[in-house]
């Protein structure tokens, strides 16, 4: 396989207000094969849509990405590209789609006339040959009676018909790469399972990698290929999918399973972690999960570096050094 | 035995202004039944703009019901006067999925809480405090945080100071309107652990709006689903999750993502969009989404009442046959 995307080391600051600063990514490192999915999973706050954004330098100011971190797209350095040069791969290489359509569709614009817009950006076509384009991609996600949509205005669509438009515009220039940020999460049931199929069928079609961004393990499961779990900044576990379902491992990733209420089995009283995520200005020192964890001990006062638990299974956790976390 | 009964219970927003005088209404709630027992939790589920809020909200009177009755321990709700409704207002309670949007961010917790109490006059001078204190114990929060407001609180401690404020005033029926979707999943669990303890330790009943299925599992015995205003089906929880038959409900659970890489599921997507709920199709309200392969002409003309067909109640012409997803996927 080859290697489309590696992110090393990424660490995003905001001011405190106090003149000090936090991290609220601090330190995350993965990467991304040709055609692959890699969930990055997570509780509110844990740092997954700012390590999203952060891959094409759309940190919002005050935040800064600090020096150190690298994000690598094939040999370029994207966080060293200014200018022309950044808005060439933004888009074209890396196509992204947020929860909230409308923060990319413009109100204004008739959806067919965004689209095109899209492609003439990135490749040299004519206005017809744009639109005929635009048509084929509102099919491809799936909307009914195109060709009178591509004249719609975005408040004239229903939220899972934006969501298909705004996906149209992301693939519109055939990016190798998509960021997909809780793309379902505003949508009912039965529309995110529409949208999580045209999601499927693409990536399959185009052979794309996905980075597919959720805090629902649902999702995850028959769809990702791997799985990074985020706690306070951190990629806390990482694994390929079926092996984290099957033997999560890190107190945090276990604890997130037992608070899933389940649609079949048993109804058990749920098991779930004590307290809630603190804020990045109270992360304690050592393992951030510890006032947390039930299995905290003396160790884990120091912070614990990213440990094999198998080959290809690696957790953020003291008690990978003996195999005791696994349960 | 039956605390609340509900019966053909309608709700229809009008447009407002005077150019809009023609316009149709949103047919929120279209004529709507059920029962909930005491010490009993009746899940209503749906989609968004179903009408399971316009439910909770009509039924406890922050909204005026277009028609139909409720009746609460024997009285009638919808012919009671300000008065009345202000006791009723002891007997009946709400949470609300964004606790903070019903906290006054000037009023501390400890005031919030005790505002029932006062208005109830449920206790006076020290008592008030003695009460406070007790009910943030109750619901797991420290009693010390009565002199804090409510922005220095995460969204699960918010939504544990609103079933406080709740149950100040020591009702038998709480209306949860989807008390646990804006919270993370950790934190979700354990409120719907303290809602279940409370039901326990309180003899609390519950009509418990949310769009889940997973979650109503959890805390309810009953369940019912609607779909453009209406209850399409209602049953125990058991039978309706493992033998559904009306087809919207059958879809609806097979769009559940689970948690189980393992559990390859045969899924039915629905073409289409929802109806407009101020132009929702004759007969049948789901014929424009349905899947059943009886679907007739008659789907169509003929409004499908709610009818006992396996353990549940189904409102479908044809719910003897509804495929299963597999069945389906066989086709
Ligand atoms: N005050 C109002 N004025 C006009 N229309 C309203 C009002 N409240 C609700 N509606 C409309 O009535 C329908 C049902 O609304 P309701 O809030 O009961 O749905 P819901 O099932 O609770 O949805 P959600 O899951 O989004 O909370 C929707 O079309 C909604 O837009
Ligand atoms: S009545 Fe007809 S349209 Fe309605 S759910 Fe049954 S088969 Fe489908
Ligand atoms: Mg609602």
């Amino acid at each position: 396989m080859s290697r489309v995307l590696e992110v090393e080391n990424l660490r995003i600051s905001f001011p405190d207000g106090q003149g000090g600063r936090l991290y609220p990514v601090d330190g995350v490192s993965f990467s991304l094969e040709r055609g692959e999915t890699l969930a990055l999973v997570g509780e509110s706050g844990c740092g997954k849509s700012l390590t999203s954004l952060a891959l094409l330098q759309l940190i919002p100011p005050p935040g800064r990405i600090e020096s150190g971190s690298t994000v690598r797209l094939g040999d370029i350095d994207v966080l060293g590209l200014r200018g022309e040069r950044l808005r060439q791969i933004r888009g074209r290489r890396i196509g992204m789609i947020f929860q909230d359509p409308m923060t990319s569709l413009n109100p204004v614009f008739k959806v067919g006339d965004q689209i095109a817009e899209g492609i003439r950006a990135h490749f040299d076509v004519s206005r017809a040959e744009a639109r005929s384009r635009s048509f084929n991609l509102l099919q491809e996600v799936g909307i009914p009676d195109a060709r009178s949509r591509l004249d719609a205005y975005p408040h004239q669509l229903s939220g899972g018909m934006r969501q298909r438009v705004m996906i149209a515009i992301a693939l519109a220039a055939e990016p190798e790469i998509l960021v997909a940020d809780e793309p379902t999460t505003a949508l009912d049931v039965t529309v995110q399972a529409q949208i999580l199929e045209v999601l499927d069928r693409l990536r399959a079609t185009r052979g794309m990698a996905v980075l597919l961004i959720t805090h629902d393990l649902g999702i995850v499961a028959g769809r990702a290929d791997r799985v990074a779990v985020m706690y306070a900044g951190q990629i806390v576990e990482e694994a390929p999918t079926a092996r984290l379902f099957a033997r999560p491992s890190h107190p945090y990733t276990q604890g997130l399973f037992a608070s899933v209420p389940r649609l079949t089995g048993p109804v058990q009283r749920l098991t779930p972690i004590g307290g809630s995520v603190p804020p990045p200005s109270a992360w304690p020192a050592g393992c951030r999960f510890r006032p947390r964890c039930p299995k905290a001990f003396e160790k884990s006062e120091l912070a614990p570096p990213l440990l094999p638990v198998e080959p290809d299974h690696r957790m953020r956790c003291w008690l990978a050094e003996t195999g005791g976390a696994r349960g | 035995m039956t605390l609340l009964q509900v019966r053909d219970l309608v709700k229809h927003y009008h447009a407002g202004g005077m150019f809009r005088a023609s316009a149709p209404p949103v047919r929120a709630v279209d004529g709507v039944s059920f029962d909930v027992g005491r010490a009993e939790t009746l899940a209503l589920v749906g989609e968004s703009g179903c009408g399971k809020s316009s439910v909770g909200r009509t039924i406890i009177r922050l909204q005026e019901p277009t028609s139909g009755s409720a009746t609460f321990e024997g009285t009638d709700l919808f012919a009671l006067d300000r008065t009345a409704l202000r006791k009723m207002r002891r007997r009946m309670q709400i949470i609300f999925q964004d606790p903070y949007s019903s906290l006054n961010p000037r009023m501390t917790i400890g005031a919030a809480v005790a505002e029932g109490i006062e208005i109830h006059r449920l206790a006076r001078g020290k008592d008030v405090g003695r009460r406070v204190a007790g009910l943030l114990e109750e619901v797991g929060l420290d009693p010390g945080y009565a002199r804090r407001y409510p922005h220095e609180f995460s969204g699960g401690q918010r939504q544990r100071i609103g079933i406080a404020r709740a149950l100040a005033v020591e009702p038998t029926f709480i209306v949860c309107d989807e008390p646990v979707s804006a919270l993370d999943v950790s934190v979700q669990a354990q409120v719907l652990n303290l809602l279940a303890d409370l039901q326990r330790e309180r003899g609390l009943a519950y009509l418990f709006i949310a769009h889940d299925l997973a979650v109503v599992r959890q805390i309810a015995r009953r369940i019912a689903v609607m779909y453009l205003g209406r209850i399409v089906e209602e049953g125990p929880a058991e039978q309706l999750l493992a033998e559904p038959s009306h087809p919207y409900t059958v879809a609806l659970l097979s769009a559940v993502p689970e948690p189980d890489p393992g559990a390859r599921r045969a899924r039915i997507v629905l073409s289409g969009d929802l109806p407009s709920p101020s132009n929702p199709p004759p007969g049948c309200p789901f014929h424009t989404r349905c899947f059943h392969p009886l679907r007739s002409e008659r789907c169509r003309q003929e409004l499908p009442l709610l009818r006992p067909v396996g353990g549940t109640n189904a409102a479908c012409h044809y719910a003897e046959s509804t495929p299963s997803p597999e069945a389906l996927a066989a086709n």
